[in-house]
């Protein structure tokens, strides 16, 4: 069981409560659609941009408590940032689901994001925390179309 | 109009299953996930394979392995007399008329596309009306929205209702002097629904439209006798069946496939050839482009047989009693409502929990070593009519036992601890 709780820990199932900036943004700049085929997820993700940082960020959609807690503790912590910003941590998220760091460094770089580690330990549910974060990069890329974890 | 059901609550008659006995002839079962017991409920995916059917394989390569229809030695014999004996094992199990009957193909989904593009390019064009239902698997309404596509024809779609059950009012008002073909699931691979096929055939034969039905989901747990159904064309795939992936069966009525044109050209469906023209070979060969699936479809033929020394009527009257003491002991569970309350259903049990998604609930279910299936099922029409991004489903097979409803109901109690 101690897998399973790390997997849902109080921050995470809190988040998938009552998930943060879970609206549609009026007068974003930046949007994209993001799609995981596999179970079906969906999600939109709405950014506002000022002089490179990221002044407001939001999402919308339907998933599991992986997927939207994941959207939720990205857009709280990514307000602020500038794009540069965005993408390291997006580098740093990625490389701790996907495993490939340590929880001290997770923990020291990331704060309240390493909430997301025990993902790393379920690899099919690890396209489930990564989708929002794949949303976002192409949100900020102002890429059209949709992005998939495929 | 009422609807009308040809398959009956399985044989009352139908000697019962000795379960213990049938588990110990599926190795698999043995084994435990996170150090718990294997329950698997995930059989509308595909269902393990008795150790009959994996012998059936290991014998093919191991003593008789060749190609077959070409070679005049021995082993070819050999393989040849095995394949094409399961392809009688098929007829039979079908009830159809002759094995020209009988392709092998490799899935129920190979066979969908088949007949699409081999009876649906030759005889559909513009303005002309498929019918399918609301609650196809995407390889049922795909191929069609493909074919739609290539010659102009229209799909027409019979809604459900709340309940999971096609409405064969409006069924009726879809068919028309445009209809020139209808496709229906036997059983729905995501609500678990039994359609009356035979029904459903009648209607569209009253106005000249052939049928093909879908058994992906119906052959491993009612009787199919594709002379009562009265259907033109029947899909089904081996691995669902107890068999091997990669093997399936297209039923077709001889006059229809006669005049079909190939689905592929290559090997083994040609009697002639030369650059000027070619003869195509006969029933069920013209449609065999290729060496085919040769352990496959002997794999299948074991996998019929074992399911003919258990006994269909048995299998499914076993499958109904599960079903029915799941779908009461899972209804008492706070917060789960069950998607798919069809009066006729067979074996699948699709459920959400209130507040918690069906990702969530199979990650959970799995730690306790219960495997179920979580997502659209491949049917996401079905999803949105429900108004669910996806459902959790459990389905039986003959190997299932009441102790593992046990499981899944306390496994399901987990989920709602983690998620208070």
């Amino acid at each position: 069981m101690s897998e399973l709780s790390d997997l849902y820990q109080e921050v995470i199932l809190d988040h998938n409560r009552s998930p943060r900036n879970f609206k549609k943004l009026e007068g974003a700049d930046r949007k994209a659609e993001g799609y995981n085929p596999l179970c079906g997820d969906q999600i939109t993700v709405y950014v506002k941009l000022e002089s490179g940082v990221i002044s407001e960020v939001s999402f919308q959609g339907s998933g599991c408590a992986i997927s939207k807690a994941s959207a939720s503790m990205m857009t709280a912590s990514l307000k602020g940032k500038t794009v540069e910003e965005a993408d390291a941590i997006f580098d740093r998220v990625h490389k701790m689901l996907t495993g490939g760091s340590s929880p001290a460094v997770d923990a020291e770089e990331l704060g309240k994001l390493a909430a997301l580690s025990g993902v790393s330990n379920f690899p099919a549910r690890v396209k489930c925390a990564t989708l929002s974060w794949h949303t976002l990069r192409s949100a900020l890329k102002g890429e059209r179309g949709v992005a998939s974890t495929e | 109009m009422k609807a009308l059901h040809d398959i009956k609550p399985a044989a009352a008659n139908a000697p019962p299953l000795d379960v213990e006995r049938i588990r110990r002839d599926f190795p698999i079962l043995r084994q435990r996930v996170h150090g718990k017991p294997l329950v698997y409920l995930d059989n509308a995916a595909t269902a393990q394979k008795p150790q009959a059917v994996i012998d059936a394989i290991q014998r093919y390569y191991s003593k008789e392995n060749s190609n077959i229809h070409r070679g005049v030695h021995t082993l070819s014999e050999k393989a040849t007399e095995a394949y094409e004996g399961a392809r009688v094992k098929v007829k039979e199990f079908l009830g159809a008329s002759s094995t020209r009957e009988t392709v092998f193909v490799r899935g129920s989904t190979e066979g969908i596309n088949l007949v699409a593009q081999s009876y649906g390019r030759a005889f559909l064009k513009e303005g002309d009306e498929i019918v399918i239902s609301a609650m196809e698997h995407h390889s049922n309404i795909v191929p069609w929205q493909m074919l739609c596509g290539q010659v102009g024809a229209r799909l027409r779609v019979v809604p459900i209702n709340h309940d999971g059950e096609m409405l064969i009012d409006e069924y009726a008002r879809l068919l028309g002097p445009r209809t020139r073909f209808v496709s229906v699931a036997h059983v729905s691979n995501a609500l678990g629904t039994v359609n009356p096929v035979k029904q459903i055939v009648e209607m569209a034969h009253a106005h000249k439209a052939p049928v093909l039905v879908d058994g992906a989901q119906a052959a491993p747990h009612v009787k199919v006798d594709v002379q009562e159904l009265g259907c033109d064309f029947y899909v089904f795939s081996g691995h669902k069946l107890y068999g091997p992936t990669g093997i399936g069966v297209l039923y077709g009525r001889e006059r229809l496939l006669e005049a079909m044109p190939p689905y592929q050209g290559g090997g083994d469906m040609i009697s002639l050839v030369t650059f000027e023209k070619t003869h195509y070979n006969n029933l069920p060969y013209k449609f065999e482009a290729g060496t085919p699936h040769i352990a496959g479809g002997i794999g299948l033929g074991a996998a019929i047989d074992y399911i003919n020394g258990v006994g269909i009527d048995s299998v499914a009257a076993h499958e109904q009693e599960l079903l029915a003491y799941a779908t009461r002991s899972l209804s008492a569970i706070d917060r789960l409502r069950i998607i798919g309350t069809a009066r006729e259903k067979a074996s699948v049990l699709s459920f959400v929990l209130d507040g918690v998604h069906a990702h969530d609930i199979g990650t959970i279910l799995d730690r306790e070593g219960v495997a179920i299936r979580a997502g659209h099922h491949c049917a996401m029409p079905v999803m949105q009519r429900f108004g669910v991004p996806a459902t959790a489903r459990a389905s039986f097979a003959c190997y299932n036992n009441r102790e593992e409803v046990d499981t899944l109901a306390r496994a399901i109690g987990k989920v709602s601890e983690v998620f208070k």
